[in-house]
């Protein structure tokens, strides 16, 4: 990596830790640098951020964070971003035979990488966590051997909501939770549902 | 010769926190005395953050300048602490941009920049008419009364009170040179941890009546009224080996139980906030460690008292 991006990478992890402060919890599960799927709420811009930071370095030296390839190839300043977290650009719209985003995101991890997903598709509204997407169920069903581990970010969408650009600095939880599997003849709704569960299970204390 | 004066000064805390040390560490090993773990590792916890407050301090008395970027940090990660736990509506956001990025700088540059004037009534009065005006035009009235006291709240006591603590640096007053302003600094944070610790020593000797169970169970009437009493002698004491600025032993005698008494008035009320949010720490939302703000709450109620009182004393 060229000094530019490890200098972005610093500043944001920096700025990310300064505002959100956050408080990393391993429940039923330890860092290691196996091949994993971390699945994460979505509540706000520097989720991503915040989950990266929440990893022991060797485990971030081998996890990408998974991105829409639209979004983040535009413009000047996010390829930088794309590129200083490392991040795994997949192309939604190339819809191909055999070239589904989700093998194209296999293909890109190889044996040794592992991501970081929000199944949720788009940032909710961090009151409640919406219905998974079904991208998660693929990658179980294609890569057995990968752990499927959930991720519950707290207090994030208060550091900076929807809709809002300017963060304020609060107090935010990591939370890893135990890995799942896709069960034998589990079907698509029932594992979506069970591994939204799985999230929210992590939740610290209820907000009002 | 008040370079020797604080060298006398620095030399007492160092061994009075080596004392400290070793007592927890002598508690720890003897099993045999029944004393709970928890309690002998809370104190440890307590006692090692002592070092830490007393060593920044001593740095930071080097320059004035660090001293109140030392302060403004400790303020925001207070209010950061006070502000995770109350909670706001996603429509206070802009409201509390401005708290975070605005106020809370700003009350510290004025500080550093010995406005009294301003700084005195900067919070009280911009800040608090600015918030609850900035809320309302977010155009979300559910719960306003309550949103804005909350913010207000964080706001005077993480960042207007805490700030006096620097601003005794540059209090001015005939015959008062830097390093008297550092002592009386000094001895506000050292008389505000002495406090609490002479405190937690009277309410397990002799503690009896706690004040108010539902809020701290280890506050007593014995440990307050024991700790106040003891403050006041040990800050006649230092008065009597040269090391507060004051000018009779009354005065000293009365500032150090005010901070003794504002002590305990802020452990009180931020643990009744804590109570009422259902937590234990202000530093994490569900692990028992504590925060910033836990050390930091007797600190808050005692530097805008002290100050106040230091400035008629030496006027």
């Amino acid at each position: 990596m060229s000094a530019a991006l490890t200098l972005t990478d610093w500043i944001l992890t920096g700025l990310a830790r300064f505002m959100s402060g956050p408080q990393v919890r391993w429940i039923d599960c330890q860092p290691d640098t196996c091949q994993r799927v971390y699945f994460a709420n979505h509540t706000s811009h520097i989720d991503l951020v915040l989950v990266r930071t929440a990893l022991p370095p060797a485990c971030r030296e081998v996890t990408r964070p998974v991105a829409a390839h639209d979004y983040w190839s535009k413009g000047l300043i996010r390829p930088h971003l794309a590129r200083a977290f490392n991040a795994m650009l997949i192309d939604r719209k190339s819809v191909k035979v055999h070239q589904s985003p989700i093998d194209l995101m296999l293909h890109e991890m190889g044996d040794r990488f592992s991501v970081i997903i929000f199944p949720e598709g788009g940032r909710s509204d961090g009151q409640r966590v919406g219905e998974f997407k079904s991208g998660l169920y693929y990658l179980g069903k294609k890569r057995p051997d990968i752990e499927l581990v959930p991720v519950h970010l707290h207090n994030m969408h208060r550091v900076l909501p929807r809709d809002e650009y300017l963060p304020i600095p609060l107090l935010a939880t990591v939370s890893f939770g135990a890995p799942i599997w896709l069960e034998q003849d589990e079907s698509k709704n029932d594992f979506l549902a069970r591994a939204r569960q799985a999230v929210l299970k992590l939740a610290p204390g209820e907000d009002e | 010769m008040p370079h020797l004066t604080n060298w006398a000064f620095a030399a007492v805390v160092v061994v009075l926190l080596g004392l400290a040390t070793l007592v927890g560490w002598a508690l720890g090993r003897q099993p045999q005395w029944g004393l709970n773990p928890a309690a002998i590792e809370a104190f440890n916890r307590r006692v090692r953050s002592w070092w830490i407050i007393c060593t920044l301090l001593a740095i930071a008395l080097l320059s004035k300048t660090i001293t109140v970027v030392l302060f403004g940090l400790i303020s925001f990660a207070t209010l950061r602490e006070f502000i995770t736990l109350t909670p706001t509506r996603l429509s206070d956001h802009r409201a509390l941009f401005w708290v975070f990025f605005f106020f809370l700088p700003l009350q510290y540059v004025l500080v550093a920049q010995n406005a009294y004037g301003a700084f005195a009534v900067m919070i009280p009065v911009f800040a608090c008419v600015f918030i609850p005006a900035r809320i309302a035009i977010a155009g979300d009235p559910k719960r306003f009364l309550e949103r804005v006291a909350k913010i207000q709240v964080g706001l005077l006591i993480c960042v207007y009170s805490l700030s006096y603590a620097p601003a005794l640096l540059y209090l001015e007053a005939p015959g008062l040179t830097y390093s008297a302003n550092a002592r009386l600094l000094f001895l506000l944070v050292l008389l505000s941890l002495l406090s609490e610790a002479v405190q937690f020593a009277w309410s397990r000797l002799y503690g009896r009546h706690v004040i108010a169970p539902a809020i701290n169970q280890t506050r007593t009437w014995e440990g307050f009224l024991g700790s106040s009493a003891t403050i006041a002698l040990v800050g006649a004491a230092l008065h009597q080996v040269g090391a507060t600025p004051f000018a009779t032993l009354w005065q000293a005698a009365v500032a150090s139980l005010l901070v003794a008494v504002m002590g305990f008035a802020g452990a009180m009320t931020l643990s009744a906030v804590k109570r009422d949010r259902r937590v234990q720490d202000y530093g994490a939302l569900v692990e028992g460690q504590p925060g910033v703000l836990d050390r930091a709450d007797a600190l808050c109620f005692a530097a805008p008292v002290f100050y106040h009182v230091a400035r008629w004393f030496l006027s």
